[in-house]
């Protein structure tokens, strides 16, 4: 294969942004971190079972626990809430301080197979939100997280959500504190959350 | 039809810990059959088991048949780079001298078709296809909407 003058240019330009970026990775690994990173602060703004709209400025002075999933979902996502309304329950008065949240990323058939019923009953305390596709892809790039419709013709209609399973703490100003992964016991969140509040 | 069929099963079911249960076939031992309640026929249910192989062949367990939903199917929830999904499974291996847990967050049976909301409580019969050891029913025990498995004693454990 021969290369023209501009491909050459080209492949010399990558082998250098290749070289840069390797010194920049063993140099920044030794440099010590910037103490005061700006604060990431994931938004959304999506309607609850009520057809309120609903930002993190309804929450703020409190932490937020916020989860995407879908209410069709037989394991992920009941494991989850389940954790969550353990924590609820394990916080006492402090609970008061904290806000539960279901983002749906399945939200025109949750919506109708209703996500308020759905998340209740797992916690009084815990809110859905099911907003339209554009607004619940915003929530989700803010919060950088990923979800995909799988067209699957033996899953019920026909398709099932994959998406990330883990629980996102954001502080009484909106930071975003941690992530819990999927999996981590209710004591060890509650433990974190008692060690904030 | 179906409704009827649940609804014989659920009344004939006695009141006790069935999720604590045992049952054998060949040289597999089935236990710990759970389920979560639904809110509502809507959306699917979930089954959990645990089984052990006591033989020296492998086996795999490749169906599962119930009254209480039209289309039981296995699933594994897979967590990859961040991102579950739930994919078919086309049977779960068994193998020998081993014991395998359809469990959250991994291998369950996923029960799409519901006959009537599942109730805390409740119980209702499973059978489980295994490729070398057959069939077998188990009853599974319907817990609260908030369980992660049955509470079981085992005293000679």
């Amino acid at each position: 294969m021969r290369l023209t003058g501009l491909q050459k240019i080209l492949w010399a330009a990558a082998g250098i942004a290749t070289l840069a970026y390797g010194a920049f990775m063993v140099l920044s690994d030794r440099a010590p971190l910037p103490v005061a990173q700006a604060a990431f602060r994931p938004t959304f703004a999506l309607p609850d079972a009520e057809g309120r709209l609903r930002t993190p400025a309804d929450f703020a002075g409190k932490h937020m626990l916020v989860f995407f999933g879908f209410t069709n979902c037989p394991d992920v996502c009941p494991t989850t809430l389940s954790e969550v309304a353990q924590v609820m329950d394990d916080l006492g008065d402090d609970a008061a301080r904290v806000q539960p949240l279901l983002i749906s990323i399945d939200p025109e058939r949750d919506r109708r197979l209703g996500l308020a019923e759905f998340v209740t009953a797992f916690h009084p305390s815990i809110l859905g939100l099911a907003g339209d596709a554009a607004q619940t892809r915003a929530a989700a790039d803010s919060f950088k997280i990923f979800f995909e419709r799988e067209e699957d013709p033996s899953a019920p209609d026909g398709y099932a959500m994959s998406h990330s399973p883990a629980l996102y703490l954001i502080g009484p100003d909106g930071d975003w504190l941690r992530q819990f992964t999927y999996g981590t016991p209710a004591t060890e969140i509650l433990a974190d959350l008692q060690s904030r509040l | 039809m179906r409704t009827l069929i649940l609804a014989t099963a659920l009344a004939l079911s006695a009141p006790a810990a069935f999720a604590c249960e045992t049952f054998t076939v060949g040289d597999l031992t089935v236990e710990h059959a759970w389920s979560r309640a639904t809110i509502g026929a809507g959306r699917p249910g979930v089954f959990y088991v645990e089984i052990t192989n006591a033989g020296d062949t492998d086996d795999a367990l490749i169906g599962l048949a119930t009254p209480a939903a039209g289309m039981p199917m296995l699933h594994e929830t897979v967590v990859m780079d961040g991102v579950a999904s739930m994919p078919h499974a086309m049977s779960i291996p068994v193998p020998a001298g081993q014991t395998v847990a359809l469990a959250p967050g991994g291998y369950h049976g996923m029960l799409m078709d519901l006959s009537t909301a599942l109730k805390e409580g409740d119980s209702f019969p499973v059978t489980l296809t295994f490729e070398k050891a057959g069939e077998v029913t188990v009853n599974v025990e319907v817990l609260s909407l908030r369980a992660e498995g049955p509470d079981c004693e085992h005293a000679a454990q």
